[in-house]
């Protein structure tokens, strides 16, 4: 079989969703830990954002994270261009729609709302990188000296960006939407992959949702917590 | 079980060929049993409609006791009707009630094209068939039972897929309308035995391709065929299809 007839198939088109859709969740533990820094000053007062900034620094400087971010960004590219072809292919395959819809009776309503979701944190994640990622990779921001390095204050823009109450809704919306995304996704992309042994599959599902729980929790509290000044 | 009889709106769709634009008509059916099949309560009304002189209402059926597949109705929004585990054709009244509206109408998918009314063309699974579903040796004389021995858990699981009947009910409820559920029964009931194993990677590499070109969509695993499968074919099947095909696809030279 040709790599092209593997990939063009419709299991090998899932094959793909599956393995990027793993490597963004795995990413997400990545951001949600690092992020999770700006939670340092509650541990200590004079802390103001500074393990946070450090961190942020840390991976927009080494080698390794910005390599790793290439490859971030082709997976987030696939995932999504692969997924809306998906979405519309899988659409058409249908003809005349029925008058009564099985709907929620046989399956989860966010498992068929794979689609929806991901362009909801698509539309998210445009404004995300418009606020935080384009300036600290390309257009510069302000600055602030720690251990005598000059780092940019990613803590800073946080604290500005979430005043507006807008923001901090349109976050928390994504996160709901991150939630139900990866209620379904974490364990679909297991079984697309082939997993089907029990205990295995007993040990994906607790996780997925335990995952789909904690990270969208951690994420949706940062703005909030800025907002309302806890941290800072 | 108490025996009433019941008086329906019926909403049936109906279409005069495959090029008809089709529409539903309602139908008023009185004094139907509660122990009728479905099925007959459609054979009363099409005895009416021939009596009055009008077109019956074209449906698939052959064995009429739920191991043929050929009944195909997709009942208030459900394949096969609200029963689980039944084919529309086992299906009885005692599930309605008197005034009840029922929906009835043909499997919608691109790949199974309405003939007439609720008849729909399903020689798509019939090519998926054809294109691998199938084990091609030179059987010779019989041999013993015992000579090849299949492990208890791979004989029930490779049975349990095989008890598939083509229906097509998986389609229909799929939000993608896709195959997989067929696909993946036909594929695994093979590749769960030794006698299916030689052309085995071959086998999913065909019939995928063949499903695609039907023009079926691509499994989300949302579960709504495992939910509404007659025979209660498992949507394990379909993670093993995923991995049969994926280290096929990987490793055949072909």
């Amino acid at each position: 079989m040709k790599w092209s007839e593997f990939f063009t198939s419709s299991v090998g088109k899932k094959f793909i969703m599956g393995l990027t859709g793993i490597t963004l969740i795995l990413f997400l533990v990545v951001h949600a830990g690092l992020n999770a820094c700006i939670f340092a000053t509650l541990l200590d007062e004079n802390d103001h954002g500074e393990m946070f900034n450090k961190a942020a620094h840390f991976m927009g400087s080494n080698v390794i994270p910005r390599l790793l971010e290439i490859g971030l960004f082709l997976g987030i590219f696939l995932h999504i261009i692969q997924g809306l072809v998906l979405e519309f292919q899988n659409r058409s395959k249908r003809g005349i729609s029925y008058k009564v819809n099985y709907g929620n009776r046989g399956s989860k309503w966010y498992s068929r709302s794979m689609g929806l979701l991901g362009t909801i944190l698509l539309i998210f994640l445009i404004l995300h990188w418009v606020q935080f990622w384009i300036p600290s990779r390309f257009t510069g921001m302000e600055e602030v000296t720690i251990d005598g390095k000059q780092v940019h204050d990613l803590f800073g823009l946080m604290k500005t960006t979430f005043e507006e109450p807008w923001v901090v809704l349109v976050y928390v919306l994504a996160c709901i939407s991150l939630a139900y995304h990866l209620l379904h996704g974490f364990q679909s992309a297991f079984r697309t992959l082939g997993l089907r042994s029990n205990r295995y599959l007993r040990i994906v599902k607790g996780l997925g949702i335990a995952f789909s729980i904690l990270i969208p929790l951690v994420f949706a509290l940062m703005p909030i917590s800025m907002h309302f000044h806890w941290v800072g | 079980m108490e025996h009433y009889t019941m008086n329906l709106n019926l909403q049936v769709w109906r279409q005069k060929n495959k090029q008809d634009k089709g529409h539903f008509d309602t139908y008023q059916v009185s004094n139907i049993s509660s122990e009728m099949s479905f099925l007959e309560m459609i054979d009363v009304l099409n005895e009416r409609l021939i009596r009055e002189g009008s077109d019956p209402i074209a449906f698939d059926h052959d064995c009429r006791e739920g191991i043929c597949g050929m009944c195909s109705m997709y009942i208030n929004g459900k394949p096969h009707g609200p029963w689980e585990g039944t084919t529309t054709c086992q299906l009885h009244m005692r599930a309605f009630r008197d005034g009840d509206t029922i929906v009835v109408e043909p499997w919608r998918a691109k790949a199974f094209p309405v003939i007439k009314d609720l008849m729909v063309d399903r020689s798509a699974f019939d090519r998926i068939i054809q294109s691998g579903g199938y084990i091609s040796v030179n059987t010779g004389n019989a041999v013993d039972g015992n000579s090849i021995p299949v492990e208890k858990e791979k004989a029930d699981a490779s049975f349990a897929a095989a008890m598939c009947i083509g229906c097509g009910a998986c389609v229909a409820a799929c939000k993608n309308s896709s195959a997989m559920l067929f696909v993946s029964a036909k594929v695994s009931h093979l590749a769960l035995l030794p006698q299916g194993s030689p052309e085995r990677k071959t086998r999913v590499l065909d019939m995928m391709a063949q499903m695609d070109k039907e023009g079926f969509g691509s499994c989300t695993n949302t579960g709504a065929c495992e939910a509404v499968c007659p025979k209660e074919i498992s949507i394990t099947n379909i993670a093993r299809l995923n991995a049969e095909y994926i280290s096929a696809g990987l490793t055949e030279d072909k």
